[in-house]
């Protein structure tokens, strides 16, 4: 005898202490579960909704940028998907001193995944020597750093400063071609967004070999 | 039909009572929940943190019937109701100074149920719950923050949306899908308005229903930590406690009327608080392509902000350290499974201290340094719940954490400097240190013995 037996007699009602039927417990175990899975999959539609709008994906078009109006030593930032893109025209005194600054960095060929496309993949970090394009966010917490081209001392820097950047809120610094010095809070590299030289004069920032626009 | 309940009122009220129970929640939560005798200054900051709810969620409603969550009208709605919205200015110092205030309220309770073990057994799930309801301000805060588009709120949020990118392989994507755009932007905005407005309320109002019931289930502990109900009256009714209503409703009155005249002196004279509680970057329009000089969370979240930016690359090495020499003393010490398992999963987090980012090991020290308290009922050993009772030695270390934790706030408020790093990766040692080593010097030293009755002196 269990719960479910039919009891007609009002004096007999079924003590609650008796096992409930063990035929049922298979389908209330079955109906718990796919009643879940359909739970589950309510939450797709409303998860989908936090992933980023047509409109929001369709401002992250790339841009275009003329860079023969760019003297060297001087940098213009463009904004592509929002985010402050640098376009540096090094001097050569400025290229000249990258390679001794290797010993003093935390990743010094960019070998560190996700933030360094192929072609920039060498000791300026870009397509052509002279022009270093990055994405102006500092890698640690997303902060603007500040460019630092005068050499020497000065506050919050080291004295033997060779021109780079300083992250304002946690005192990371990166060299001339965006990499970053050991011991710092930045883990990695300024990310080198995808770019390509259309002409001598003009690139477009956002498209390259592996991303189409 | 079934007849209707016998109940001991009449009139209406036996009306209401046959129907719902109104009467006997009125008695058991206020006229015949007895209270220990014996509550100081300590005890008036949980109805404190009641009464600036309260004020956070009217002040909150009257704000949202003028303020745009749109990126292009947010920062303007702000100042419309500042300036041209008839007492408006009121209303928003008061919603802004209540957030700081809330915030200091809700320390003091924190540091009442830590020096007086109020966490201990049979209170674990009111300290729970009342964690949950710390996170829960965090996050209410955090979104909060960034509704008026003020350079500050954007760049505050800014960082803290990067903190997800530091979790291995799914980071980058999850802050994208957090913030809805590749930056902080107008979508990123409306839901944060979305959580701030209703989201985290209803879930504080549940979890704070939760504490409530939860502490009247076991009652209330006291700066004795002696329990009060293990001696009764002839009536049942603890020897040592005394009716909620009216003693401490009018008691809370005191306080009450002491939290107003701190909390409106603020409004009045003082409502950024020297930039600690609206800060000065703030009243500057939000502009993604220009970061401030100086970023710092509002004060509230700096000893958590500390701890983040304390974990380098070489803190990680001590880290690794630390949970080495944890494994060899888990080893020697521990019987049984535990002295595999233990050990073992120690060396795996030492190794991944040393190979995983410490990016991401800063976001784990700063959320575990939250997450830690959740366990504080599990970590105390001491035989005596309140630290009057303690060796006097420990009363120096729950002062140095104290003073730790202040300390670690003001390095959060500053500029990065070498030595301001090496006294945050110093504080937040001891911060992990005072909860991970408390099994260990919770129960060491000589306690004094605990009365049997509560220590009370009429006025």
């Amino acid at each position: 005898m269990s719960q479910d037996s039919i009891v007609h007699d009002d004096d007999g009602a079924v003590p609650p202490t008796l096992p409930s039927d063990p035929s049922r417990r298979f389908w209330i175990g079955t109906t718990c579960a796919v009643g879940g899975v359909a739970g589950a999959a309510l939450a797709v539609p409303f998860v989908s909704t936090f992933a980023p709008s047509e409109k929001a994906r369709a401002a992250g078009a790339p841009v275009e940028i003329d860079i023969s109006t760019i003297p060297p030593g001087e940098m213009r930032t463009v904004e592509w998907r929002g985010k402050p893109v640098w376009v540096l025209h090094r001097t050569k005194e400025q290229l000249g001193t990258l390679k001794q600054n290797d010993p003093f960095l935390a990743d010094p060929n960019s070998t560190r995944p996700g933030f360094t496309p192929p072609y920039a993949r060498n000791e300026w970090r870009s397509r052509k020597p002279d022009m270093f394009v990055a994405v102006g966010i500092c890698s640690h917490l997303g902060c603007a750093p500040t460019p630092k081209f005068q050499t020497g001392p000065q506050p919050s820097l080291p004295d033997n400063w060779d021109g780079g950047f300083l992250c304002p809120c946690h005192g990371s610094t990166f060299d001339m071609a965006g990499r970053v010095y050991k011991n710092k809070p930045a883990p990695d590299n300024l990310e080198v967004p995808p770019y390509q030289y259309l002409s001598d004069t003009r690139i477009i920032i956002g498209v390259d070999e592996d991303n189409k626009a | 039909m079934a007849d209707e309940k016998s109940v001991e009122t009449t009139g209406l009220l036996g009306w209401i009572d046959r129907r719902f129970p109104l009467t006997s929640t009125y008695k058991a939560h206020l006229s015949e929940y007895y209270a220990p005798k014996n509550f100081n200054f300590w005890y008036f900051f949980g109805s404190l943190a009641l009464l600036v709810l309260v004020l956070q969620i009217v002040t909150g409603i009257f704000l949202v019937m003028h303020y745009k969550p749109d990126a292009q009208y947010a920062f303007q709605s702000v100042e419309y109701i500042m300036r041209e919205v008839p007492g408006g200015w009121f209303i928003r110092y008061m919603h802004s100074t209540g957030a700081s205030m809330f915030f200091v309220v809700v320390y003091l309770h924190m540091t009442r149920a830590l020096i007086y073990g109020s966490y201990r057994k049979p209170r674990e799930l009111v300290w729970i719950f009342g964690v949950g309801i710390f996170l829960c301000l965090m996050a209410e805060a955090f979104f909060g923050y960034l509704l008026p588009w003020g350079q500050m709120s954007f760049w505050g949020a800014q960082v803290i949306v990067n903190l997800f990118s530091a979790i291995p392989f799914i980071g980058p994507e999850l802050s994208i899908w957090i913030r809805g755009d590749y930056v902080v932007s107008d979508a990123t905005l409306n839901r944060f308005f979305a959580f701030h407005v209703i989201a985290i309320p209803l879930v504080l109002l549940g979890l704070v229903a939760a504490h409530v019931i939860a502490l009247h289930e076991v009652g209330s502990n006291n700066p004795d930590g002696v329990d009060i109900k293990a001696k009764k009256d002839k009536h049942g009714r603890p020897l040592d406690g005394i009716p909620f209503h009216p003693f401490y409703t009018v008691h809370d009155i005191l306080g009450v009327t002491g939290f107003f005249i701190i909390f409106m002196a603020i409004i009045f004279f003082a409502p950024e608080m020297g930039g600690y509680f609206l800060e000065f970057n703030n009243f500057l329009p939000a502009d993604p392509l220009k970061t401030p000089l100086h970023i710092a969370p509002v004060w509230y979240f700096t000893p958590f902000y500390s701890m983040l930016r304390a974990t380098t690359d070489d803190f990680t090495w001590v880290l690794a350290g630390a949970s080495v020499l944890a494994a060899i003393v888990m080893f020697f010490k521990t019987k049984g499974l535990a002295k595999l398992i233990v050990p073992v999963v120690l060396i795996v987090v030492a190794v991944l201290l040393r190979t995983i980012d410490a990016k991401f090991w800063g976001v784990v020290a700063m959320g575990g340094s939250v997450v830690l308290l959740f366990f504080l009922p599990w970590l105390d050993y001491s035989p005596v719940k309140s630290i009057r009772y303690r060796p006097d030695w420990h009363k120096v270390l729950y002062g140095i954490f104290f003073v730790n934790f202040i300390v670690l706030g003001y390095l959060g408020t500053q500029a990065p400097t070498d030595i301001f790093n090496l006294m945050s990766q110093i504080g937040t040692l001891i911060y992990l240190a005072f909860f991970l080593l408390m099994p260990v010097w919770s129960r060491l030293g000589t306690f004094k013995p605990v009365p049997d009755r509560v220590t009370f002196h009429a006025h």
